[in-house]
């Protein structure tokens, strides 16, 4: 049994069955579970997670569907790494990455679609789909080849060359749509209402997919001992996930599986080119002007974030903030994550990393704090974004004399071997 | 001006069940007055207190957001399309 006690429009707070619906049918405001927190709370215990798989469902209790055998690739309970090189580049203190590259498709999204997929087939479906900017539709097609399911992935046709084969790999119908994506999310609402027995995880299975970024805020405070950060740095798509790690530490809370009431930070990080809530946390207005996104974080490039507001309305009331950076800072984020700590993270990461070193500079990230990064997604994803900025240090003949004359070249400490005399 | 509104599954209840519903009107403003005229129950569930299209409802004139074009005055042409759209999907 889960502890849903049904579904309640975060607008009007109208009640609705746990049904596949995401919108209010009154006035087209999200649908958010509501769980019976008490019977939860009589329920989980830090030892009952403890015994739990090493994945999400080790953390059932507060998801939103129950399945002895859920839809399930390994997602989550990822390492959460300490980071002291990268903090002391950054004049930080304690820092820790959330590194989500490790996940079985290699991005967060096999958290929201491993609860997506059990839910829907739970609720009767045999068809998977979605609108994605690429890791969404590699997790999609993942999970529905595990569970037996047929995938439909709609996706913006100038994605990355690594996220389409990734896609397209576990058989399922892939669409290449000619536009951005958010004219595939469009397309893909009117969709849901021309095909209602296919499962859009992020549209009308949203509701339930999206409890699954909850486990991020999970895990971290589990991994931290069960205790809460002082702020945690995290990248805005549509605004879901971040809303999301909010809620998970107020979830745990309300559970009593904290000692201390959690008072966390929480900071988005968007990309320059797609900035539609850093650009509102900047004006200081409510109003979250949609934009046409151009930047190499396509799985950030979301210009009408559905939950842009709600992302907005938990950076400002946690005390947190929103900015956006460059391309070549991504690009240079992505360099230093991986020169500083050894994780290779998409361009999503190097928004994340890129935007927690201009918060440190800026003194709203402090080094007084417990700091955690949330690094989303693997490297592999998007290498081409790196075409050019990284490469060999030089192509050599196969003879020592060519290769100590090729190191001879090079910056940095390595030649100590010289005691090899020169041949 | 003959324009054609598609309907969200959400919304079909006020159209008897119909996908489509054919509305006159010069911008895309009237078009979604005009379907409430026929249709009684669209305004109250598409515009807020103010007038304004909701938080939550897209509108697509020819697949472009509204917002992008010149919002509720933006002018509509014979056998364009407007779609209804929840804004809460995608990511």
């Amino acid at each position: 049994m889960d502890f849903v006690s049904g579904l309640r429009c975060r607008e009007c707070g109208r009640d609705y069955p746990a049904e596949a619906l995401h919108v209010c049918d009154y006035c087209f405001g999200p649908l958010e579970v509501a769980y019976d927190y008490e019977a939860v709370a009589a329920t989980m215990s830090r030892d009952r997670v403890a015994s739990g798989p090493r994945s999400i469902w080790r953390y059932a209790d507060l998801l939103p569907v129950h399945d002895p055998a859920p839809v399930d690739l390994g997602a989550g309970f990822t390492p959460l790494v300490r980071a002291d090189r990268l903090a002391a580049e950054l004049g930080l203190g304690e820092l820790w990455i959330k590194d989500d590259t490790a996940n079985p498709t290699g991005s967060f999204k096999d958290r929201v679609v491993s609860v997506a997929l059990t839910k829907a087939r739970q609720l009767g479906f045999k068809i998977a789909a979605c609108a994605s900017t690429g890791n969404l539709a590699n997790s999609v097609a993942a999970h529905a080849a595990r569970a037996g399911m047929e995938s439909v992935v709609l996706i913006p046709h100038d994605l990355e060359t690594a996220k389409i084969t990734m896609t397209s790999v576990y058989g399922g119908r892939v669409f290449a749509v000619e536009g951005s994506y958010d004219d595939v999310n469009r397309l893909c609402a009117e969709l849901t209402s021309e095909q209602p027995t296919w499962a859009f995880v992020n549209v009308n299975v949203r509701t339930y997919y999206a409890e699954g970024s909850k486990t991020l805020a999970f895990e971290v405070a589990e991994q931290l001992g069960w205790q809460a950060p002082d702020h945690v740095v995290v990248p805005i798509g549509s605004g879901s996930q971040l809303t999301k790690v909010a809620k998970g530490f107020d979830e745990l809370w309300k559970v009593g599986l904290l000692d201390e009431e959690p008072h966390v930070r929480i900071s988005g990080a968007q990309a320059a080119g797609c900035s539609p809530v850093a650009t509102a946390f900047a004006e200081g207005t409510d109003a979250i002007r949609p934009v046409k996104p151009d930047t190499i974080a396509k799985s950030l490039a979301i210009g009408n974030p559905a939950d842009g507001w709600y992302a907005l309305n938990a950076i400002r009331s946690s005390g947190g903030a929103c900015a956006s950076v460059t391309d070549d800072e991504v690009l240079e984020g992505i360099r230093l994550l991986a020169r500083t700590e050894g994780i290779f993270a998409e361009t999503a990461g190097g928004v994340t990393i890129a935007t927690l070193a201009k918060l440190a500079a800026q003194g709203v990230v402090r080094s007084d704090e417990r700091v955690v990064a949330l690094v989303t997604g693997h490297g592999l994803k998007t290498v081409e974004a790196l075409t050019g900025s990284v490469g060999v240090t030089a192509t050599i003949a196969p003879t020592l004399e060519a290769f100590d004359e090729a190191l001879a070249e090079t910056d940095g400490p390595i030649p100590t071997t010289a005691a090899r005399s020169p041949r | 001006m003959s324009i054609t509104v598609r309907v969200p599954a959400q919304l079909r209840p006020l159209t008897g069940g119909a996908s489509e519903a054919s509305v006159e009107g010069s911008t895309v403003g009237e078009a979604l007055k005009a379907l409430d005229a026929a249709h009684a129950g669209f305004a109250e569930r598409i515009f807020d207190e103010n007038g304004g299209l909701r938080r939550f409802v897209n509108v697509f004139l020819a697949d472009e957001d509204v917002r992008f074009l010149e919002g509720l005055e933006t002018p509509v042409t014979d056998g364009q399309t407007l779609s209804i759209v929840p804004a809460v999907a995608g990511g």
